[in-house]
């Protein structure tokens, strides 16, 4: 396997330790307080405050509680949590460790896509290690009366487990299938206990922001998306990789930084996320604008956009998990329509038909893979109606 | 399958289930080892998880059925998984993809008759700035070009038998 560019990460110069250290040397409320003052959102892409999240957990009176990584990065164009586990696998677990300390959880789990089963043994490597280094288990950290542990559990192949709920449900034992919310995971997770899910980019910055102090992260980025993102760039341009850039930053910036200025398109926050056509290069990627798990594909002028679409459609009608009719039954019927657009024998009636369906998808589906997998389609007739409407079908092609 | 081989395998299940904690939550990696073990799981394997764990069989068979990495029905000794989505589509999978199905005389979705390779497709392997990518049992190959193909499926028929891609692996099915 060929080594993967990675820019400058802040994650390089943090001190292993240092962060669980300040952490512990704070009461449960303190650390809380100091992850939510930095103004952390989720990095996985929801965006929900993890202050919040944490608070809610802790708040929550259960003698058992779980802290559960979400390694099971299955978003279309992103492998920056591949890249974190790769080279900073001891911050993912000292963020994991002090989010067991501010809630009172004893027992964390890493849940590993099964695609990544070559990482297995080098992040169960870094466990013992810190094992050995009395970084967990009894009094972990030096700390008296406080205990916790890490079990890395993997996937078996299934996108939808990404969504939290389904995560919970696998390790479960159960199909990956999502649950209603509410009841939320930090009241109603693992085995019924109260259980905070956090991407594995999240950990890694909690540890930053415990060893940095939160008044650094706050300082960067914008009034609503603080902080430092990483992003997973891949697609037509001159250098893809793993990139790291403050939240706020324009997708032309972007752009240039990745060596993609002539994209006549970008994708922001994968299959799932919108598809941003050149004229609106002077957008933020922050949660009030764009909003992004960390996945740019950058598409050249030469790219076929119903292409992109009909490849979008192919991996959610794959992936859904068949729970719920708007999803199962609406990803295949957009995929139909697609294959329509390209042999040119969809009328504009029924195309804005598909566009209605695909917005009762938005609101009517269970989880967030059927309420984000039209955005993509609609985006592209939105942007680019010219390239898709009146093809001159299969046979020309 | 002769009876000892099944004595062993129900008494690797047990094991697996008491080391993964015994409850159901023990489901999907007691799976997991069965499936790298042994290739798939049969449905001798489902009744004794089911029984272990005081569950009916088809509950086994419905997270079986659920996940893309668990199987049934036997695959070939190495599964090549090749990934289809948008990045490694914009690098050029379709022509790596018809040059496996040239090479080893199978569309996607099959096994060859020595049972030695199954072809398949997988969604976002998350190898987007290596595309196209692909996956040999949890070996990955990146940059993969028409021309490497050969070069990949010989490196699998020469590891056949003594040495695999897999490790721990045995077949008894």
């Amino acid at each position: 396997m060929s080594e993967t560019y990675t820019a400058p990460l802040t994650f390089s110069k943090v001190k292993a330790g240092k962060g669980l250290e300040a952490a512990l040397e704070l009461d449960r409320a303190g650390v809380i307080n100091e992850i939510t003052a930095s103004g952390l959102k989720g990095r996985g892409g929801a965006g929900f405050p993890t202050g919040v999240k944490w608070n809610l957990a802790a708040a929550a009176k259960d003698p058992v509680k779980y802290v559960v990584c979400n390694a099971d990065e299955g978003e279309p164009g992103t492998f920056k949590d591949r890249v974190i586990l790769t080279d900073h696998a001891d911050l993912v677990f000292e963020g994991m460790t002090i989010c067991a300390y501010a809630i009172g959880a004893k027992k964390g789990i890493l849940y590993l896509r099964g695609e990544y089963t070559y990482l297995q043994d080098h992040i169960e490597g870094i466990l013992r290690k810190r094992r050995e280094a009395k970084l967990l288990g009894k009094n972990a950290g030096g700390k008296k009366g406080f205990e916790f542990n890490i079990e890395v559990r993997m996937g078996s192949g299934a996108y939808i487990c990404g969504e939290e709920t389904a995560l919970i449900e696998s390790l479960e034992g159960q199909r990956g299938e999502p649950r209603n919310r509410p009841p939320f995971p930090v009241n109603t997770g693992f085995l019924g206990h109260p259980t905070v899910p956090n991407n594995v980019e999240t950990f890694a910055w909690a540890a930053t922001i415990m060893s940095k102090g939160s008044e650094w992260f706050k300082k960067i980025g914008t009034d609503k998306s603080a902080g430092l993102k990483i992003f997973s760039v891949s697609g037509d341009c001159k250098q893809p990789g793993v990139y790291e850039f403050p939240l706020g930053i324009t997708i032309k910036e972007l752009l240039k930084a990745v060596g993609g200025l002539d994209a006549k398109a970008v994708q922001v926050g994968g299959a799932s996320g919108s598809c941003v056509p050149a004229r609106e290069f002077n957008r933020k990627i922050a949660f009030e604008d764009v909003a992004t798990g960390g996945s740019i594909i950058v598409f050249g002028p030469q790219r076929d956009m119903l292409k992109v679409a009909e490849n979008f459609m192919e991996f959610f009608h794959d992936e859904s998990c068949g729970q719920c009719t708007p999803c199962r039954e609406g990803n295949g019927k957009i995929l139909e329509g697609i294959h329509m657009l390209q042999q040119g024998k969809c009328s504009m009636h029924y195309l804005r038909e598909l566009c209605a369906l695909g917005e009762t998808m938005q609101l009517a589906s269970k989880c967030g893979l059927g309420q984000t997998s039209p955005n993509a389609f609609l985006s592209i007739v939105k942007n680019f109606p010219d390239e898709i409407m009146g093809r001159a079908g299969a046979a020309q092609e | 399958m002769l009876t000892p081989e099944r004595d062993q395998l129900a008494e690797n299940i047990t094991k697996w289930i008491d080391q993964y904690g015994g409850n159901r939550s023990a489901l999907l990696p007691t799976l997991q080892e069965i499936q790298k073990r042994h290739g798939r799981v049969t449905e001798y394997a489902m009744q004794v998880v089911a029984d272990k764990l005081s569950i009916h069989p088809v509950e086994v068979y419905g997270v079986i059925t659920f996940y893309a990495f668990l199987d049934t029905k036997y695959k070939g000794r190495f599964i090549i998984r090749l990934c289809r989505t948008i990045s490694c589509d914009m690098a050029g999978k379709s022509r790596v993809a018809r040059q496996l199905e040239n090479d080893l005389g199978i569309k996607f979705g099959e096994s060859t008759a020595d049972g030695r390779f199954t072809l398949e497709w997988a969604n976002c392997l998350g190898l987007c700035d290596h595309g196209p990518a692909l996956l040999v049992n949890s070996q990955v190959f990146t940059h993969v070009t028409p021309e490497k193909v050969h070069d990949i499926i010989e490196s699998c028929r020469k590891a056949f038998g003594a040495h695999t891609l897999q490790k721990e692996e045995v077949h008894i099915a």
